[in-house]
């Protein structure tokens, strides 16, 4: 048997496993790389299941982290919702390493999580980012931000449905910088083929099972040859694997004018690291800023859940204006990764309505209304249901 | 230095720990907030019951009679399973189905026939343990106010684990006059126990994990059971891991029971530190208990006997039963009603006006159900 042959045997396997499973929207369950298939979290998702419960490990991290994780808690309990909370107070105010340790051990055990964002002090060079050390410690390699456009939300396009795939562990992120003469600083960005492969495989892997048509390479190798060069033939390659899928690579700064300009033209974006903390941010800001959509982070065996910017929102914490719809778009996401597609629903649907049919805003959206209100709509939506 | 930089650590985890459980209590004494209905997405919630042997039929309807008086919304899908009586039971796998069903499950305890007829070594109990894959047992022993014992406020969870060790009904005769019995004790179903333990002292704030064993003659069996646990304690930074000694840890549980936070054991070591922990509280009258798999939960009396004796005599204690249906509100997101009818039944215990004749009164069944429901909020 050609080794193509090989590689082709168990995708053939997976899809037959996915046929179920496609109603739930936006979820990859396999992955394949070196011959091997990867479940990527879906299978260790019952590592803390009892009796049909589940435990989830909450990280509420700086700014508005902890209260929009609360209100999620308290949407979650109006929805009876199977799902306890292990909450681990990770946050900038005191930085032991113990805690960082608790933290993804804590991951580690339940499997799945949802996070706040820790603020990282940019003037102490010791002080290494904490989001970073824990999705590198929990090999989340893929983040995934789905953006579309609300009906209920005014922006200057519509109509927008796009999904940027991104590599979460290498890249700029090395946190490898250095001085080697005095006054000049190399800072390392690390491409490697081995993670090229693995993402690419995800996002590939990703569009083909949630029916999407094309994937678009994002890179800058007309001036970074060998590093995003490699990192744009790993994907080129892998495209031949997917004839079903158009592809198509763009340079990182067309890309930007792009999405700005005409973004109905994309589907699955595929990007490296900075790039795609660039990009993702961009796309929300398209379809209505940082309070609208998740982020889902994926590695083989866990799940982590955020807002999709990944800000802290210190500036607004505590003054019952953030908005909360992107925390609990990513309660959301939880909940179908952990199987419960009726509560998922129930409260997807509440949010819908609140935004897009009670066109209840936070002023971030240009409305009036606070957080609260906003959860209150909600979570009168959600005993709808009762 | 270091010694000193770790204590400060320490400090600060203690802080949001506190914090939070804080939080938690106050939610749980809050009513008000609970008293909301909660979404159900599957209409209304069923629940399996079986009844089971003995006093079990009874104490079902003092459930049943419970949840009517302040309308829990909750439906009873009712199957009557009894090994000792083949000709009236259902078969054991409609039980099963309907339990796979749901989900959930209350249930009394099957008495099971000393001897064997059928050649089956499983009892049904075993059976249903094995084939929904119920593999830990978790019994809450509390001391309730009111009720004479030697410790006072003893307060601390059993784990067991049930799908193997010795109950692997996995018996022969090799040379005649001489019978094996064969004890497995698996790596997967170790650790798993072991994990299952670890998280709920997690989820329950405990601090401290006790493994029970008897490694010192079993060395490979025990000695398996016990390397699972100090594993999986390393991904438990924050709670203090100990082992013991099976016999030592009966003693100790009768003289200084306050050491036990929550005890985690293996299948018949289970058994009898259940047995004996549920003697320090009241008897097997009093205690709840709970079986977990990963998608089911059947609750049931801690220590499980029938009670055949008082069958009919109306003498049985509700008690076990009713914190049981408590505990499943709990875990069906009712709080509101849990707690009405937990803090009923302590309310009738600690007046200790009407008291069953295993708590030294002279109250029937009926008595006592009916001042509990007189307890409940109308």
């Amino acid at each position: 048997m050609s080794l193509s042959k090989q590689i082709l045997k168990p995708a053939l396997l997976a899809k037959r496993a996915f046929a179920a499973s496609q109603i739930i929207p936006n979820r990859t369950i396999v992955h394949r790389y070196n011959d091997n298939v990867y479940h990527v979290s879906g299978t260790r998702t019952d590592k803390s299941k009892y009796g049909g419960r589940y435990m989830v490990t909450a990280l509420p991290g700086d700014g508005i982290g902890p209260e929009l994780i609360g209100y999620v808690k308290e949407v979650f309990r109006y929805g009876g919702v199977p799902v306890d909370f292990e909450e681990v107070h990770l946050d900038s105010s005191r930085d032991d390493v113990d805690l960082l340790e608790q933290a993804i051990t804590a991951v580690k055990r339940n499997g799945v999580a949802i996070k706040g964002n820790i603020e990282t002090r940019h003037n102490d060079p010791n002080c290494k980012s904490r989001n970073v050390e824990l999705r590198l410690r929990l090999g989340l390699f893929a983040n995934i931000v789905h953006v579309t456009s609300q009906p209920g939300i005014e922006t200057r396009h519509q109509d927008i449905d796009i999904v940027l795939i991104r590599q979460n562990t290498e890249g700029e992120y090395s946190s490898e910088e250095h001085t080697s003469i005095k006054g000049v600083v190399e800072s390392l960005k690390v491409i490697t083929k081995t993670r090229s492969d693995e993402i690419a495989r995800y996002a590939f892997e990703w569009a083909k099972n949630n029916g999407r048509k094309k994937v678009t390479c994002v890179h800058k190798a007309n001036i970074m040859k060998l590093s995003d060069g490699l990192f744009l033939s790993r994907c080129t390659e892998m495209a031949k694997e997917y004839p079903e899928l158009e592809f198509d690579n763009i340079i990182i700064d067309n890309c930007s004018m792009q999405l700005v300009a005409n973004p109905n033209q994309f589907d699955v974006l595929l990007l490296p690291n900075l790039y795609g903390n660039i990009l993702t941010n961009l796309a929300c800001g398209i379809t209505g800023g940082p309070g609208i959509a998740s982020g889902r982070n994926y590695g083989k065996d866990y799940a982590v859940f955020e807002t999709g910017t990944r800000n802290t929102g210190k500036s607004i914490a505590g003054k019952n204006i953030a908005n909360p719809i992107a925390m609990m778009n990513a309660g959301v996401d939880l909940l179908y990764h952990l199987g419960l597609t009726d509560h998922a629903q129930v409260i997807a649907r509440a949010i819908d309505k609140t935004i897009n049919v009670d066109k209840l805003h936070t002023p971030d959206l240009g409305g009036q209304a606070t957080t609260t209100e906003v959860v209150q709509n909600i979570v009168k939506e959600v005993q709808k249901h009762a | 230095m270091v010694f000193l930089r770790a204590a400060a650590a320490r400090l600060g985890q203690l802080a949001p720990a506190i914090t939070s459980r804080a939080i938690g209590t106050s939610a749980t004494n809050n009513l008000v907030a609970f008293h909301e209905p909660v979404s159900r997405p599957q209409q209304n919630i069923k629940c399996t019951l079986i009844p089971g042997d003995g006093v079990g039929p009874e104490l079902a309807e003092c459930v049943k009679a419970v949840f009517s008086a302040i309308s829990v919304p909750v439906e009873f899908e009712e199957v009557f399973l009894s090994e000792i009586h083949h000709t009236i039971s259902a078969p054991l796998e409609t039980a099963m189905e309907s339990v796979r069903k749901n989900g959930i499950c209350l249930k009394g305890t099957l008495e099971t026939p000393l001897s064997m007829s059928s050649g089956e070594l499983q009892t049904w109990n075993m059976r249903i343990r094995k084939d929904l894959d119920l593999f830990a047992n978790v019994v809450h022993i509390k001391s309730l106010q009111g009720i004479k014992s030697k410790h006072n406020n003893l307060d601390f969870f059993v784990i067991r684990e049930q799908t193997e060790g010795e109950y692997s009904a996995l018996e022969h005769e090799s040379v005649k006059g001489v019978i094996e019995c064969l004890k497995i004790v698996t790596e997967r179903k170790s650790r798993r126990i072991a994990k299952f333990a670890f998280d709920y002292a997690t989820k329950h704030d405990r601090k401290k994990v006790t493994a029970v064993h008897k490694a010192n003659i079993m060395k490979l069996g025990d000695g398996l059971f016990l390397r699972c646990c100090q594993e999986i304690s390393q991904l438990y930074p924050s709670i203090k891991f100990e082992h013991m000694i099976v016999d030592n840890t009966c003693m100790q549980l009768v003289s200084n029971p306050h050491q036990f936070d929550v005890i985690v054991t293996g299948n018949l070591y289970g058994n009898i530190v259940d047995n004996l922990a549920s003697g320090l509280v009241g008897g097997a009258g009093v205690v709840p208990g709970a079986s977990y798999s990963s998608d089911c939960v059947v609750y049931e009396p801690g220590s499980r006997h029938t009670f055949g004796g008082g069958a009919g005599k109306n003498v049985a204690n509700p008690t076990a039963m009713l914190l049981c249906a408590a505990k499943m509100l709990h875990h069906m997101n009712l709080h509101y009603y849990a707690i009405q009818i937990r803090d009923a039944v302590e309310k009738v215990i600690k007046s200790g006006k009407v008291r069953t004749r295993d708590l030294g009164g002279y109250a029937s069944t009926t008595d006592f159900l009916g001042a509990v429901i007189a307890h409940l909020p109308h």
